[in-house]
């Protein structure tokens, strides 16, 4: 039971993907040609929303349910992990018109070829695993 | 009411939800990143016995991979219940510049030149759902996230190395746009 919340969260989340059509690999072409304010909209409205409240979070010391403060951790200083990964990310998602999330939206839509995509994404995961000593970060 | 709920929902409507559910998360004692679910069906997968980077409590993310199941039929909800069956109203310019790749105005959601059954049977239609979907993964856990970890939370907490990662995020999608697909299609 105490999952379910996260599965209530989840069904949002596609509902929201699929219905604001950010799952559409026409929206991301449209995006990258920007050629449309929609995807800027979406991701800068919650990106706004996002910075005002997490600022409030940390000035009032919020407690999440458990009654633990919210706690934010920095990221390790990088460059060239963020830049070079960051790079492939987005060769991948111009190419497939998804990432990680919208995949799964896609599938629950009803376009199973997305399968394809997200098993290879698994797979891509599991090669960076295999290879992350050897990469430079 | 029916209308204004199967139409395409508003992007100040649909970002305010993504934040909604960022906060419920965070909340929830947990965060946003949705990409992390991959390197958990590794782990879960038994591939940390081999590779160290696998070899974590991957049942600690057992509410990442509920979401995503719920992601899942999300989705399914959207088109059975919430959908009014239009195709995506994408601009008129990318209609344009799309149909000089070949690929036709939207007859949905996804393109039937690189999802439909036909396409995928192909090896080239295979491979470039394979490559996308290869270099997302490898991508997303390279840079530490995705969209959701680094463009939504990392940027929501001014994080400098997620503003890195959605740069590299769009070099690599112009990239992809501008100079690659015009040679795949």
């Amino acid at each position: 039971m105490k999952f379910i919340k996260f599965l209530l969260l989840g069904i949002v989340f596609g509902v929201v993907m699929a219905k604001s059509e950010a799952i559409s690999w026409f929206r991301i072409q449209e995006m990258f040609r920007f050629q449309a304010f929609h995807m800027y909209g979406i991701i800068g409205t919650a990106v706004i929303l996002g910075v005002i409240g997490v600022a409030l979070i940390k000035r009032f010391k919020i407690r999440d349910f458990h009654g633990n403060q919210i706690l934010f951790y920095p990221k390790d200083k990088s460059i060239i992990r963020y830049l070079v990964g960051g790079t492939i990310f987005g060769l991948g998602w111009a190419l497939s018109g998804a990432c990680p999330g919208p995949m799964v939206v896609s599938i629950g839509y009803g376009f199973l070829t997305m399968s394809i995509v997200f098993l290879f994404a698994i797979v891509g995961t599991y090669l960076y695993g295999v290879f992350k000593e050897k990469l430079p970060h | 009411m029916r209308e204004f709920i199967t139409q395409t929902w508003s992007w100040w409507f649909s970002g305010t939800m993504i934040a909604a559910i960022m906060f419920f998360l965070l909340y929830f004692g947990q965060s946003f990143g949705f990409s992390a679910n991959l390197r958990t069906i590794c782990a879960a997968a038994g591939l940390g016995k081999k590779t160290k980077f696998f070899d974590f409590n991957w049942k600690a993310q057992t509410w990442n991979l509920v979401f995503l199941v719920g992601a899942i039929v999300g989705g399914f909800i959207a088109n059975q219940v919430l959908s009014s069956g239009t195709p995506v109203e994408i601009s008129q310019a990318t209609i344009n510049d799309l149909s000089k790749l070949g690929i036709a105005a939207p007859a949905s959601l996804q393109p039937a030149e690189l999802f439909s059954l036909d396409a995928i049977l192909s090896i080239k239609g295979f491979l470039v759902l394979a490559v996308g979907g290869l270099m997302v993964g490898f991508g997303s856990r390279y840079a530490g996230g995705c969209t959701s970890g680094h463009a939504i939370s990392g940027l929501s907490d001014l994080q400098v190395p997620s503003l890195i990662a959605v740069i590299g995020f769009f070099i690599g999608g112009l990239a992809m746009t501008f100079f690659i697909l015009p040679l795949i299609f």
